[in-house]
């Protein structure tokens, strides 16, 4: 095929020529950073949490009067009794949050020696009993679980720094790289040592914002009982298969043990289903966006190359009767024009391989997004040449058809 | 004449009905998706108090020193040490400080159960300089701070639920288990963002239940269920001791009508920094801040990041369907060339031309925003799937919207079209003639 003459014609039909590439260009800028968005975010939706998400739910208790720690701490007791006394409640613990809780939790500094000023890294701080880990569904992948004994209560701005943890791989590979955590301990904002008892696989943040990312999964559980006035979150676990049982008779029996309590009807009682739902909603959305907004703009810039290429087969119909009279074949026709729109569309992802890390360089500054791999890059192009190519297919074809009897026509 | 080449361009558009539903089509998801991101985008971004917004400042304090604050900036929020000696101070015409509480509801019906209600701990300061408005009753005072009284102001929609409505004032209220006395009923009033609470909040919520009396809260030990940051070791075994420890919670807010109040009170602040320094309580040099509200929801990110993202992405959006649109136009107009040869031949002049052609690309713009109009329609109930419900109620389809939608419509397609149409107008009569 010789690309001489299709340049020849190309420099004639400047405009058209331009626009095809300028958009292509364009095409490929959007189309490769909101694959990557959506990457990311599909990314941070399917991080585990830890859970045994299937049998978990969350009850958010709060308290009807302002108790004092000891009631407080009383309450929480009985509730719990009631809780595992159900028939479909396999275990039931209390926190002051939960993973992936995002309106709830608190976060503490940590150090590896008492007087250092700036912190080694941060870790979500879960308040926890002895059946913590297991009503979650935690794994223990090494040390053990608190004794009943360990358990203390925390009330109203009470700082009660324990003697023992449990905290995730992720943070213990944070501090003790070496893997030899267990046993060793650190100062969590506070002059006393913690010793990390227990290591479970994963247990997620209860805060999941921009900020928390470079601490993704850093979480410790505390041996302590929630008594402050306010409220305390139960963690339950439905037997197998009995979730929604397990979910329509605990704030049932736990109104009818006490009054004195709000369960919010809006979201006071959730499964973790819609506990992880909630904790992703903006990842989700912003996915499902980009994914709409690619479509379509695939859709539209195919659309407009069929649109002007098929002008382009009117406009020279003539020409194409004469070539066909000189004995070009159908698939000479064809080619032509295949050939043409690859040309166009190479000088279109050239450019549009520039605006692309342009345009991510711009989102990196401005919002974090991360440095995008080159094998975007190359599927976007390989995409949009894909996209052109298939696009020109129809018009070429008809062009193809062009009888030779036109170069006798009139224009 | 506009008339006739309007007439014209319908009816060269339904010549080319394919290349002309292409067009419209293009024009209207473009438009479409900015507006619907751009919806989403001004309720987010507007001024929640635009006569007041350059008057009212937060005063920010450094008092964890460069090595523990963040980014070398003082915290977004007061300790209750700082909070009480500004607010002793005196140095501003108006202060208010400002907690947020989630307390118990207990209807007069004796045998239903409690609701959660959310509010604040404010000071009386707090009504005139956000200029609240009241239903019934009004603000407490200055001397009803100082005297710690149990006065709380509801909300409209507080009032109906408890009293259906009713003039409530005067009457009594139990909230977690402590009487209060309802001074006054505020009709509804919900600053979007609710720029006074922002610090830790997303600031889009629902509207708050009741304000109390601050001073009261603290008696009552009622706790900040929003945030609260703290440095160092955590020594704090008790209420009391909380309040002395360098947690921030305590939201400032203060009203400075001229400049030279602001100057005066920024350096009053520098001031009272220099002093904590000097006293040993502060180890390091004066480090404060005075942000009026736009600076401060600025500093606070009140912006969702997926809006700006998702705007951005849908005005790049339009662009691309606007490059389609020039080159579809192009097309469309030069294949009449030999009808714009005739006309030219006929006497009509390039700038009746060049007229006739940007009105047809109006009709065509026209055409887009409608069919935009009606994918913004569809897409603002889709608006709950792509942001959290708080913030997704706040976009909808109002007059200024639909006008913006036709208005962008059309104007960005006679932009596009004006490449086109100039060269429409610059087609050779003799050359076109002689073809033919």
């Amino acid at each position: 095929m010789q690309i001489q003459p299709i340049l020849a014609a190309l420099r004639k039909h400047k405009a058209g020529t331009v626009l095809i590439a300028l958009q292509i260009a364009l095409t490929l800028a959007i189309v490769c950073n909101a694959l990557f968005i959506i990457h990311q975010r599909l990314a941070h939706i399917a991080e585990p949490s830890g859970v045994d998400e299937a049998n978990v739910f969350v009850i958010e208790n709060m308290w009807g009067e302002q108790y004092n720690t000891q009631q407080a701490a009383a309450n929480v007791q009985q509730d719990l009794v009631t809780l595992r006394n159900l028939p479909a409640v396999q275990d039931a613990t209390q926190s002051d949050s939960y993973p992936l809780s995002i309106t709830s939790g608190s976060d503490n500094f940590i150090t590896l020696k008492a007087d250092q000023i700036e912190p080694t890294t941060d870790a979500t701080v879960y308040s926890g009993d002895e059946q913590f880990v297991r009503t979650l569904g935690l794994k223990l992948i090494a040390g053990r679980d608190f004794r009943a004994d360990e358990v203390q209560n925390a009330g109203q701005r009470d700082v009660v720094v324990p003697a023992v943890t449990i905290i995730s791989k992720a943070l213990a590979d944070r501090l003790y790289p070496h893997g030899d955590a267990l046993g060793k301990s650190f100062y969590s904002m506070s002059s006393t040592p913690v010793t990390i008892v227990g290591i479970v696989e994963t247990m997620q943040r209860s805060r999941l914002g921009a900020w928390s990312m470079p601490y993704a999964e850093q979480s410790m559980v505390w041996p302590l009982r929630d008594a402050s006035p306010l409220g305390v979150f139960y963690i339950v676990r439905a037997k197998p298969g009995e979730l929604a049982a397990a979910m329509q008779e605990a704030p049932k029996a736990l109104y009818a043990t006490n009054r004195m309590r709000i369960i919010n009807p809006k979201d006071g009682l959730l499964s973790f289903a819609q506990v992880r739902h909630r904790a992703y909603d903006s990842d989700r959305g912003m996915a499902i966006l980009m994914g709409l907004i690619c479509m379509v703009l695939l859709a539209i810039t195919g659309a407009g190359i069929v649109g002007l290429t098929s002008f382009w087969v009117g406009q020279r119909h003539r020409q194409i009767g004469v070539r066909r009279a000189l004995g070009a074949t159908h698939r000479d026709i064809l080619h032509y024009f295949l050939t043409e729109n690859l040309l166009i569309s190479l000088g279109g992802v050239a450019i549009g391989i520039v605006l692309t890390f342009g345009l991510n360089l711009w989102l990196v500054t401005r919002f974090q997004l991360g440095i995008m791999p080159l094998a975007y890059v190359l599927m976007g192009v390989a995409l949009l040449i894909v996209l052109g190519q298939g696009a020109v297919f129809a018009p070429a074809l008809r062009a193809s058809r062009v009888p030779p009897i036109e170069a006798t026509r009139p224009a | 004449m506009f008339a006739y080449y309007f007439q014209l361009g319908l009816r060269s558009l339904k010549r080319n009905p394919a290349l002309t539903a292409l067009m419209v089509m293009a024009i209207g998801f473009g438009v479409a998706a900015s507006m619907i991101t751009y919806s989403v985008f001004r309720a987010v971004s507007g001024d929640p108090i635009p006569e007041k917004s350059s008057q009212l400042f937060v005063p920010q304090i450094d008092s964890w020193g460069p090595q523990q604050n963040e980014d070398g900036k003082p915290p977004g929020a007061l300790n209750y040490v700082d909070a009480m000696a500004l607010q002793r101070a005196h140095q501003s015409s108006r202060m208010t400080l400002i907690y947020s509480l989630m307390l118990s509801a207990l209807p007069h019906d004796g045998n239903s159960v409690p609701s959660q209600v959310m509010g604040y701990a404010v000071t009386g300061d707090f009504f005139p300089m956000f200029d609240v408005p009241f239903l019934y009753g009004s603000a407490w005072s200055n001397a009803d701070d100082d005297n710690r009284a149990s006065d709380v102001v509801i909300s409209d929609s507080f009032n109906q639920r408890m009293f259906g409505g009713a003039n409530s004032v005067g009457r009594e209220i139990t909230l977690s288990g402590h009487d209060y006395r309802i001074v006054g009923v505020t009709r509804h009033w919900n600053p979007s963002p609710r720029f006074y609470g922002v610090w830790g909040e997303s600031g889009f919520g629902d509207p708050p239940d009741f304000f109390l009396l601050l001073n009261r809260a603290l008696d009552l030990k009622l706790d900040n269920i929003g945030r609260s940051s703290c440095r160092g070791h955590l020594t704090f075994k008790s209420w009391d001791e909380w309040l002395q420890s360098n947690c921030v919670w305590l939201m400032p807010w203060v009203q400075l009508n001229t400049s030279a109040d602001v100057a005066r009170y920024r350096q009053f602040l520098e001031s009272y920094a220099a002093d904590q320094q000097r006293a040993g309580r502060f180890g390091w040099a004066p480090n404060v801040a005075l942000d009026n509200v736009p600076q401060w929801l600025e500093k606070q990110h009140v912006i969702p990041q997926e809006s700006r993202v998702s705007l951005v992405v849908a005005l790049c959006f339009l662009v691309i369907c606007l490059v389609n649109t020039i080159g579809l136009l192009l097309a469309k107009f030069m294949r009449r060339a030999a009808e714009i040869g005739v006309r030219r031949a006929l006497g009509a002049t390039r700038h009746e031309i060049y007229s006739q052609y940007l009105v047809e690309a109006g009709s065509v713009g026209l055409a887009g925003g409608v069919v935009g109009l009606a994918l913004t329609a569809a897409g603002m109930s889709g608006v709950g799937l792509l942001f959290e419900p708080e913030i997704a109620r706040l976009a909808h389809l109002n007059m200024s919207l639909v006008g913006l939608t036709m208005a962008v419509a059309v104007m960005a397609t006679v932009v596009a079209a004006v490449y086109p149409a100039w060269r429409a107008a610059q087609v050779q009569p003799a050359w076109q003639l002689k073809s033919n």
